[in-house]
């Protein structure tokens, strides 16, 4: 029995909705599972190998994928301390402004979407001489990446935990919890934190996500993360490249699945 | 103003047998209710009891499993929902919101093909009907909630339906909005003579503007009567409980006379076995006496035109008494209650 | 923390009513304590946000001996540089448009499922996925694809003898990046739209039908109309994001300088360009340009849409 709203033309009907996901999910489908078909490849003579996976693993060859791997780490190096930054600067901030400076919200949003105005290509001209000082102070190891990562990610990780903040009133229940007594630090930690746990993860999810892709910045500014790695290591050993590449985008399409499934658990609000 | 805008005689709408189901819950059971031309029935009753699928059924929103709906004794359940001629109005948010007051009550017009000017005209006119000629112009994020309701009004009227549907139209309006537009529905309604269903579960909402009013539980209509009807003589405890205030007392039962609190009752409703029941007392049907049973004052609350005051009685019960204003008792206040000798409701006590 | 030993401050007027007296020295001194919270975010947005931001657009007028000059903005000017904006443009307004109507007609595909769905989430992760970690490994996907020795490529050949180079290889040229960028829009317009899709009330189409009206009444004179606001903001998202992108055409086209994108890569490693040593920052100051024009047309459509979608 069709529903109410197809009846009345609302909603697609069963078949219009298969025919165009199944068109747009099979056009999509295809780079990916040509990838894959890549990886199996012997060579350009045809036929199939097993080869390329198990290389992988294998100890002797690894010094091709020695590259690859060390890339991979600094990106999560350059992921966790991006985090970091989220939730040690970003976060704090957020929720000051929540509680303590309303009328500075619009600001605060207004900053935090600007990374989309001025893109990564933009900034990264603007971020040279500002390295140069940081390789001065820090050295020049691939970490220092992530305070332009941090700026990179605000508008995802500023969105995510919005998105949390609003959907608890804050205000509200730092003052109950004031008036039974709490101090300050207890009120984040035992009643704002947890509440906003949400957003949280999900800004630390898509900022790691972000932080993985990110080739623009590191490419010039001459470091190895592993999307430049990528580039690299697939002139001389595309299948290496192009595994890497599959890996990443499973990886991270699982992190995505994740926060879908930590917005989707809602807490008991079920209306009869 | 009304005769520019005469109806048609409103429609005759019946329900016969009507079942519908929602994923093995039936929602309505074999309903059955005939309402006649130009009368205003409201249904009423807890949520989940089948009023709002009812409602929907008959405009062609829900397909129903059984039964039809004949409007003028024509059997409309495999009409489509925009042939069926009627006029709907939703709780919320159901005006178009980039169209300006007199555009979204044209609409209907123009999904009939009425031309331009006679479009506007009539709009206009309709909008005068809810007295909203000065916000023409406006978009519905401008207008309150009780201006947004009448503007769902004229635009739900100005296609003379033959008849109108209104989904708890008042349950998200203020206390005080409710109240004024409910009783310029009413008036509307009256003037222009169609006939109207009106769902809500605000009884005294629906006692205060329904020529008869069917109170429903679980898919089944329990009893469909005029306001007064219902209020004094409920068919069943059911009725008794959801309409109008009651005191819950423990009472004994037998043979159709009711004793409760020491004073004896005619059983109202139909025969029940012997035994324990709980019998269920209006407000206004206990008094202060001069002699009687004692009780102490407990609070006592001031609503403007009347007072309601709880009293408690030796076993710890506490009955609410509806009483005028003069008659100011306070808190310990030593008084004499005794119950008004009309017919009580009773239901067995487990 | 400096708030915890304040608790007076929370709520915010600490002299109510009464004769304003002026602060005390130490009141003076907590007003502006208040404030240091706001510090470490201000300073680290400051440093690589607005300072990279501002030499972005002010090295384009400085020379390479630091002296004041519109030699590099006035290369914007220059034929070359013109018609890399052009290319840019017309390939962000190309995948743009394709995007937005295929991203809708996914959407529509969506609409009425459930949302905490398995079908919804997968097709939400996946365009996370898709439209935000392109880049190099799209790339990778398209050259898999459509390469030379691509999937697609050799079996269009083998079984319909149909060779899509025939007229030279064009993946690694502007119009290779087409259907790429194409691969990435039509997911970030999934996610764009379909909270507006998802806006729409359902009481709206059950009164235009009890109105009379039909389905294709609804699509055209309501849902048409109040999805536009909101079709156009994400249209003009995709145009945003395809001028910006870097790292697909970066990873496709090794050398040379096409578009905008490429163009700074070209000024920023070679160390003059045209003759000129700070072009890049003039292109940044016109990628900034643009983007700041479409964003705020953007918003002022999300403001419309917000308005109507209360």
């Amino acid at each position: 029995m069709t529903s109410n709203a197809v009846r009345i033309g609302a909603e697609p009907g069963k078949l219009a909705r298969r025919t165009i996901l199944t068109v747009v999910g099979v056009v999509f489908a295809i780079p990916i599972i040509s990838m894959m078909e890549f990886t199996f490849r012997d060579g350009l003579g045809g036929g199939y190998t097993l080869e390329h996976w198990v290389a992988l693993f294998d100890p002797e060859q690894n010094s091709k994928y020695r590259q690859l791997f060390q890339a991979v780490q600094n990106s999560f190096v350059l992921a966790v301390v991006t985090v970091t930054i989220i939730l040690f600067v970003l976060l704090p901030t957020m929720i000051l402004v929540q509680l303590q400076f309303p009328k500075l919200r619009r600001v605060l949003e207004f900053i935090c979407i600007i990374p989309i105005t001025v893109p990564a290509i933009v900034l990264v001209v603007g971020l040279a001489p500002v390295y140069g000082i940081v390789v001065r102070v820090f050295g020049g190891s691939v970490w220092t990446l992530a305070f332009a990562y941090g700026i990179t990610v605000l508008p995802y990780a500023y969105r995510a935990i919005q998105a949390s903040i609003t959907s608890v009133d804050m205000t509200t229940l730092s003052e109950a919890a004031r008036s039974l007594g709490a101090g300050w630090l207890n009120v984040l930690w035992r009643v704002l934190l947890p509440n906003l746990r949400r957003g949280i993860l999900a800004a630390s999810l898509i900022s790691v996500a972000v932080v993985l892709g990110e080739y623009t910045i590191a490419s010039l500014l001459n470091r190895q993360n592993l999307q430049t790695a990528l580039v690299q290591v697939s002139k001389s050993d595309p299948y290496a490249a192009v595994i890497f590449a599959l890996l990443a985008l499973a990886f991270v399409f699982l992190l995505l699945l994740l926060i879908g499934r930590v917005g989707s658990t809602r807490p008991g609000r079920k209306t009869t | 103003m009304s005769d520019t805008i005469q109806q048609a005689p409103g429609a005759t709408v019946d329900f016969v047998d009507v079942i519908k189901d929602f994923a093995g819950q039936r929602a309505l059971s074999g309903v059955n209710l005939s309402v006649a031309p130009g009368e205003f029935v409201a249904l009423l009753g807890p949520s989940g009891c089948g009023k709002t699928t009812a409602l929907r059924a008959l405009s062609g929103l829900e397909l129903v499993d059984g039964g039809s709906i004949l409007i003028d004794g024509v059997d409309v359940v495999n009409v489509p929902v925009n042939k069926r001629d009627m006029g709907m109005v939703f709780q919320s948010y159901s005006l178009f919101p980039h169209l300006t007051t007199i555009e979204n009550v044209e609409f209907g017009l123009r999904m009939r093909k009425v031309a331009a000017s006679e479009r506007r005209r009539r709009a206009s006119e309709t909008l005068e009907l809810v007295g909203l000629s000065h916000l023409e112009g406006r978009y519905a994020h401008q207008l309150s909630g009780g201006q947004q309701q009448r503007v769902a009004l004229a635009r739900a009227l100005v296609t003379r339906p033959r008849v109108l549907l209104l989904d708890e139209p008042l349950s998200a309006l203020d206390a005080k909005v409710r109240v004024q537009l409910r009783d310029e529905i009413r008036r509307i309604q009256t003037d222009l003579g169609i006939t109207t269903l009106f769902v809500t579960h605000d009884q005294e909402e629906a006692l205060a503007v329904a020529d008869r009013v069917a109170v429903m539980r679980d898919g089944n209509i329990e009893q469909i009567g005029t306001p007064e009807e219902l209020y004094m003589s409920p068919a069943n405890p059911f009725v008794a409980d959801f309409v109008g205030l009651s005191n819950h007392v423990n009472a004994e039962h037998v043979g159709g006379t009711v004793t409760v609190l020491g004073t004896r009752l005619p059983l109202l409703g139909e025969r029940q076995p012997d035994g324990p029941v709980t019998a269920l007392i209006r407000p206004e049907d206990v008094e202060f006496a001069v002699e009687g049973i004692p009780a102490t004052v407990v609070a006592s609350s001031f609503l403007g035109s009347l007072r309601r005051t709880q009293v408690r009685v030796a076993d710890g019960l506490i009955l609410s008494i509806q009483h005028e204003v003069g008659e100011h008792p306070a808190p310990g206040d030593p008084v004499h209650i005794m119950l008004r000798g009309r017919p009580v409701s009773a239901s067995p006590r487990v | 923390m400096t708030v915890a030993n304040a608790p007076e401050l929370l709520s915010g007027d600490a002299e109510a009513s009464g004769p304003r007296r002026r602060l005390s020295g130490a009141r003076r001194r907590r007003g502006v304590t208040k404030y240091l919270g706001l510090v470490p975010f201000a300073l680290y947005v400051l440093l690589f946000l607005a300072v990279p931001t501002l030499i972005a657009l002010g090295t384009g007028f400085f020379d390479g001996d630091g002296a004041l000059t519109l030699d590099n903005v006035s290369a914007l000017a220059d034929p070359v540089i013109l018609a890399t904006f052009a290319s840019s443009f017309w390939v962000s307004a190309l995948t743009a448009v394709v995007g937005s109507v295929l991203g809708a007609l996914v959407c529509y595909a969506m609409l009425g499922t459930k949302p905490d769905g398995p079908l919804r989430s997968f097709v939400s992760s996946a365009s996370s996925v898709l439209a935000q970690f392109g880049g190099v490994m799209l790339a990778f996907a398209f050259i898999a694809t459509i390469g030379i020795q691509g999937l697609v490529t050799i079996l269009l050949k083998d079984t319909l003898g149909f060779d899509i180079f025939a007229n030279g290889v064009w993946l690694y040229q502007v119009p290779g990046l087409l259907l790429p960028y194409i691969y990435f829009q039509v997911p970030l317009m999934v996610i764009t739209f379909m909270p507006a899709l998802e806006g729409l009330k359902p009481q709206w189409a059950e009164a235009a039908a009890t109105l009379g009206g039909t389905r294709w009444t609804y699509w055209t004179r309501i849902a048409g109309p109040v999805l536009a606001p909101s079709f156009l903001g994400s249209l003009l998202l995709l145009f945003a994001n395809a001028f910006s992108s870097y790292a697909t055409a970066a990873a496709l086209i090794s050398q040379g300088a096409q578009i905008v994108p490429l163009q700074i890569r070209a000024a920023l490693i070679s160390e003059t360009v045209l003759g000129r040593s700070n072009l890049a920052g003039a292109l940044a100051l016109g990628m900034i340009i643009v983007m700041v024009v479409v964003m705020t047309a953007y918003s002022f459509l999300q403001a419309r849409t917000e308005r109507w979608q209360q």
